[in-house]
């Protein structure tokens, strides 16, 4: 396994005191939160620098540490030393509450596993187990009709050696119709198994929406950018819509203008209150490319030749 | 598509809309004493229909805050009133990235 430079992580340095340890853990926290943060590796740099902090921040374990001596490169292929241990006791503070589970291999061969329960007794112990978490992506089209999506989440577990492990955990999921982006998914106990005689865990799904490439989503309304021509936006015209559950008839009024929005109620994300599907409208002007065009042009600039299409310009 | 029929397929709840927790649901899915869950209720950071807690009712978002609140006061040190703060920052934020990503791709 790999050396781990805990005062590297923290940025700290090697004489650094508990307040110092302790302030750089707190603004290391906050930065890394995986509530606070939307940095790409939060959870892992979260995680490392909880690690970090649950050694240094305890003055025997931070002295069996040091022990180690400070030859050690950061990623350096580590084992513990044969006499590694003796002479500490880890009695004293043994775990505090954060979640220890998410610990290294370089941390369990120096202290042990939080939750073996070695240092804390042998009571019989029952609990639910964990609630997980996980994210999924769905299509919007999923969310106006519901569907099963097929999804596979690694979940970390301890093996019959008693080894930290990931195993696949593949279920089919039933995306009810109406979910929206930020909502969450709840699957009563398809968690972490309980200990003991205790419940399994729910599993809950944080779903987001693949980007679209014409529909765009906000909370439970739709909108779609709609090209016109100019004669349908002048005239008025009725054209055809596509919708995430098909294509509508859509009547355009006369004498519309580009950034108009058409509403159609009750066709966004269906629902007890269904969202609406909004319709913003852009014009598409033909290209002049023969000379029959560029002379209808120009005739349209005689005729329209008092139109001034930058006149809120004040130009 | 062999393999679908094969898996199991729990019932998906929609945690936000169709589900109701009262105390001791909240209490447990948290992982944390009754009194924690009263005084995030006291705090403004839970907002149960009913009058006495024996009576409370949490939608489903609740869990969500309830547990971000928790993290946060555990993780970064802060007290009660600091995590109110942070989850009422955070949701603003939230609701601005929303907005901003709907205007850039407008």
């Amino acid at each position: 396994m790999e050396f781990k430079d805990y005062y590297q992580v923290m940025g700290v340095a090697r004489d650094a005191t508990q307040d110092e340890i302790k302030r750089a853990y707190r603004q290391l926290a906050r930065k890394y939160h995986p509530d606070v943060s939307k940095e790409a590796n939060a959870e892992a740099r979260f995680k490392e620098v909880g690690e970090a902090y649950e050694v240094l921040k305890d003055a025997e374990k931070r002295a069996a540490y040091d022990q180690l001596g400070a030859n050690w490169k950061a990623g350096q292929e580590f084992h513990p030393p044969p006499d590694w241990n003796s002479g500490f006791e880890f009695s004293g503070g043994g775990f505090t509450g954060g979640d220890a589970s998410g610990f290294s291999d370089f941390f369990e061969s120096l202290y042990g596993r939080a939750f073996n329960g070695g240092q804390r007794g042998h009571t019989a112990f029952h609990a639910q187990g964990e609630d997980h978490h996980a994210k999924v992506q769905i299509d919007l089209e999923d969310a106006y009709s519901g569907a099963i999506r097929t999804i596979t989440l690694q979940v970390p577990g301890i093996d019959a050696q008693g080894r930290v492990s990931t195993r696949a955990h593949q279920l089919n999921v039933k995306i009810p119709r109406g979910i929206r982006a930020g909502q969450h998914i709840r699957l009563a106990g398809q968690g972490g198994a309980g200990h003991g005689q205790g419940k399994p865990g729910d599993l809950y799904l944080e779903v987001e929406f693949h980007a679209h490439s014409h529909y765009r989503v906000e909370q439970r309304d739709v909108y779609l950018d709609l090209p016109v021509a100019p004669w349908e936006a002048a005239l008025g015209a009725t054209v055809k819509v596509p919708t995430p559950v098909g294509s509508v008839e859509l009547k355009i009024p006369p004498g519309s203008l580009a950034g108009n929005k058409l509403r159609l109620k009750g066709r966004g994300i269906p629902g007890a209150v269904p969202g609406d599907f909004y319709v913003v409208l852009q014009i598409a002007v033909p290209a002049a490319d023969g000379d029959a065009d560029r002379t209808f042009y120009r005739d349209m600039a005689e005729q329209f030749n008092s139109f001034n299409p930058r006149s809120k310009l004040g130009v | 598509m062999e393999n679908e029929k094969m898996l199991p397929q729990p019932v998906s709840l929609i945690l936000e809309e169709q589900t109701q927790l009262t105390l001791a649901d909240l209490s447990r899915a948290c992982a944390v004493h009754a009194e924690c869950i009263v005084e995030l209720g006291e705090e403004g950071v839970l907002a149960p229909v009913g009058r006495e807690p024996e009576s409370w009712r949490f939608s489903g978002i609740h869990l969500r805050r309830a547990r971000v609140a928790l993290r946060l006061q555990r993780d970064l040190g802060v007290n009660l009133a600091g995590a109110a703060l942070a989850l009422q920052l955070l949701e603003e934020v939230e609701t601005l990235r929303t907005r901003l990503t709907a205007l850039g791709r407008g």
